[in-house]
């Protein structure tokens, strides 16, 4: 089996790479290998919206500089400023494929708030914006016939010879079968790695495959250590209430019912929504609020852990049906409560991953003939920390770019002949991928007790604050789990969709990433954006303006050094909110 | 409330079974535990061999569907409480081959959902640089209902003719192809026109409602069905979208 291109992944970023393929070369071979049926792709779950500048007030410079303060500084400039650029005619052409975009009266695309935005630029589909978004998507991919999908093939390894990329051994869980795709350019699009963490928004799917493979194969990861607590999770389910609640102006208090975040720098409470300002605050300012007032004996406790309310009873019902009906549904159903007149109890939860994949503005990897894009690549648009609404449209933006220069690559050096060596690597994949079902059989540790450790390892190591002990425990734990995951046992022996096995290979890529994780946090001795340490609480552009590289070593441990941002017009400063 | 409950759980390994057998666990009862959260229960204590799908567990990615005491349901959207005391039967969806455990095979409707064009047609395609085409809230309401459809394959478990003909395109479908052809941007209800109304369109379907009844995200297909046959019987090019008399 040979393609020009194939792309791991079948979510936002992954769909709007095969058809950039398509598009600008009809007569490359792209394939879609993905774990799930593309519309079940974690996309599916994004509600609040989409940024790009629409309206007659706003500009591209302001998108890119609530893009550059929210990121801590961390974003590389250029990056953010080919970003906003394509934002908006990216959004335009999901309108061109039919996205369901909310409007205004006069037909034209509807605009609303968003956290750390300063003016109205997040287009929507209701609060199912990701849904819709990855739907059309999906449905438009339909009509380019020359799309192969292999559904529900879960891959392994992505094959590298002499630092190139030439395809991946994956399985189809149907049958069990084991096959080597190879291929001319490989772009990794599955996604983030929230599974690694015990409370998250993140579907179970989401155990950060994509980053782990191109880290074996040879790829930097980059910035790990910035992962986004969004501040309105339910509690239990971890289910997003998304900010769009806060944006059309709902307010958090604590247990006395005041609004808590005018204690932190954040402005003052009016009451109705101010951009920049409260509740409409950056995601990391605000989940750091949280752990203030936890401190301060001003959460509610709950069996499911502290908690704060987020008020929308204000609203009434008919905005709440007509902006929010998703969250209605969902607090309804889950949480048996209805927010037109209750209170939702929220709490910070684990959400998005700012760093992944190292990757250049057009998505290249390092590795010649590998790409990334979307959640699982960091180009770095989100440095620091991802404002809310960025992370579709970046799907867009890079998913395209990547899939674009892909094309190219493989139109110009493809070749269905690849070395005799990658072949010899897929036979060698396929005996261990055999091995390890023989081997795990005789395995006495279950695979979900080393899974429930490391997420709980992660939550107390690496969590909204951090120090060098919290830290070093946590590598600790890690390295035994690593050890401990040799006796994972499967009970599961069918070639049948084994399910069991899947997640052992998940679990073993997941361990790799929270090892990235902790690996840069740990030398990263500063607080910035998401990634706050109580023994080094300042920003220190001295020494971190940079991003941090981690690198696997031969001997499978991985090298973290530093690369500096890319800085075109907007120097260090101090993030402002609410003043 | 006891704190346990016994789930009796459809078992089909192609390997060693020839037909489903049920096997019980016993999962804890708890509050705001859907019944996917006991399967996943079992998944992680008590057997691993259990194969079933799921991923958003919040009702929007349509993985998890399966039969519950009879009915098509999400299990990510269905309680453990409201089956106390049990026990609670979980099979596999109804309509479809079963490949492992509670995991049907779902080509069928992979297969035909491009048949119906469920993609934005138009004659011309305005260039990027013009803008959006304009669409008012109110032409929006068209068809927002029919965009809602997440894939979830619950109204292929309950259709009774789906259940008879299997080459009948399906609630999911035509609802889709609906979708588009009530979009006031779209141009390709004619494209869409002989797939309709073929004989393994809407024609076969006999409006039991069980779709709609059976639909988690209130999409409402019955009513998708109804309004085509309607727009077909009225439009002049009824000659078109009649059925065909068998050949």
């Amino acid at each position: 089996m040979f393609h020009d291109v194939v792309v791991i992944g079948g979510g936002g970023a992954g769909l709007r790479a095969a058809i950039a393929v398509a598009e600008t070369n009809p007569r490359l071979s792209v394939a879609i290998v993905s774990k799930v049926y593309p519309m079940r792709s974690h996309t599916v779950s994004a509600e609040g919206g989409a940024a790009g500048v629409a309206a007659e007030d706003d500009s591209l410079d302001e998108h890119a500089y609530d893009t550059v303060s929210g990121s801590d500084w961390l974003c590389d400039q250029d990056a953010v400023e080919a970003f906003v650029h394509e934002a908006p005619r990216e959004l335009l052409r999901l309108e061109h494929w039919g996205c369901p975009w909310s409007r205004q009266p006069d037909g034209r695309i509807a605009v609303r708030a968003f956290g750390g935005m300063k003016k109205k630029r997040t287009w929507f589909a209701a609060d199912r914006t990701g849904f819709h978004l990855l739907h059309t998507l999906f449905q438009t991919a339909l009509s380019y016939t020359d799309i192969v999908r292999y559904d529900e093939w879960y891959v392994t390894k992505i094959l590298v010879d002499d630092g190139r990329a030439y395809g991946v051994v994956a399985i189809e869980l149907a049958t069990g079968r084991i096959e080597t795709i190879t291929a001319s350019t490989v772009i990794v699009c599955t996604g983030g790695c929230g599974r690694v963490y015990p409370f998250t928004t993140n579907a179970n799917i989401k155990t950060g495959d994509g980053m782990a493979l191109a880290y074996r194969a040879g790829a930097p990861l980059k910035d790990m250590e910035f992962v986004q607590y969004h501040p309105t999770g339910l509690p239990f389910t971890g289910i997003l209430i998304t900010e769009a609640a806060r944006a059309e102006g709902g307010w958090l208090l604590n247990k006395d019912g005041y609004r808590y975040l005018q204690d932190y720098d954040l402005g003052t409470a009016s009451p109705t929504p101010v951009m920049r300002s409260m509740e409409l605050g950056p995601r990391d300012r605000l989940s750091q609020a949280f752990v203030h007032e936890m401190e301060k004996g001003r959460t509610i406790d709950t069996p499911y852990g502290p908690i704060v309310h987020l008020d929308l009873r204000h609203l009434g019902a008919k905005l709440i049906d007509a902006k929010l009906p998703f969250v209605r549904e969902l607090c309804s159903k889950y949480q048996n409560i209805d927010p037109v007149s209750e209170l939702v109890p929220v709490r910070p939860v684990v959400h998005y991953m700012m760093g992944g994949v190292h990757t250049d503005i057009h998505g290249a990897t390092p590795v010649q003939g590998l790409y990334a894009a979307g959640e699982t690549a960091c180009v770095s648009i989100n440095g620091a920390n991802r404002l809310g609404s960025n992370s579709l449209p970046e799907c867009l933006v890079f998913g395209n770019r990547a899939g674009r220069a892909a094309a190219v690559f493989a139109g110009r050096y493809g070749d269905a002949n690849v070395p005799r060596a990658i072949l010899a690597q897929g036979r060698d994949e396929q005996r261990r991928l055999e091995q390890d079902l023989g081997r795990h059989a005789n395995g006495r540790e279950r695979i979900a007790d080393i899974r429930t450790e490391m997420q709980t390892t992660m939550e107390n190591g690496t969590g909204i604050y951090r120090d060098r002990d919290s830290m070093e425990k946590a590598a600790d734990k890690l390295r035994e789990l690593q050890e401990r995951f040799a006796k994972a046992a499967i009970d599961d022996h069918s070639q049948t969709f084994n399910t069991e096995l899947v997640a052992l290979l998940e679990l073993s890529f997941m361990l790799d990433v929270a090892e990235s994780i902790v690996a840069c946090a740990l030398r990263r001795e500063e607080s910035r954006g998401a990634h706050q340490r109580t023994d080094f609480p300042d920003r220190d552009d001295d020494r971190y303006l940079a991003h941090s590289l981690i690198q696997r070593g031969s001997d499978g441990t991985g090298r973290v050094r530093y690369l500096p941002v890319t800085i075109t017009r907007w120097p260090p400063g101090e993030r402002v909110y609410g003043r | 409330m006891a704190d346990r409950i016994t789930l009796e759980v459809a078992r089909f390994r192609p390997e060693l079974d020839t037909e489903p057998v049920l096997q019980s666990y016993e999962v804890p009862l708890r509050e705001h535990w859907a019944v996917l959260d006991g399967l996943s229960y079992i998944k992680d204590h008590l057997d691993g061999t259990l194969s079933f799908r799921w991923s958003c567990r919040m009702g929007i990615c349509g993985s998890c569907g399966m039969t519950v005491n009879g009915d098509p349901q999400l299990t990510c959207a269905t309680f453990l409480t409201d089956y106390a005391p049990g026990p609670i039967r979980i099979e596999p969806l109804r309509n479809f081959p079963v490949v492992r455990d509670l995991i049907v095979d779902i080509d069928d409707f992979m297969a035909k959902l491009p048949t119906v064009k469920p993609w934005l047609i138009r004659d011309v395609h305005s260039p990027i640089e013009e803008g959006e085409y304009l669409q008012t809230p109110d032409e929006l309401d068209e068809y927002k209902q029919y965009s809602m459809c997440i894939n979830c394959m619950l109204c292929y478990s309950a259709c009774p003719v789906y259940a008879l003909e299997p080459t009948f395109i399906g609630p999911a479908a035509i609802a889709l192809a609906q979708r588009y052809n009530l979009d006031s941007r779209d141009e390709g209800a004619s494209e869409r026109a002989e797939v309709l109304a073929s004989p393994e369109g809407i024609w076969s379907c006999t409006f039991v409602g069980e779709c709609s009844a059976a639909c988690p995200k209130g999409v409402d297909p019955a009513g998708a069905i109804q309004r085509y046959k309607l727009t077909a019987a009225t439009k002049s090019i009824k000659d078109l979208l009649m059925p065909r008399s068998a050949r």
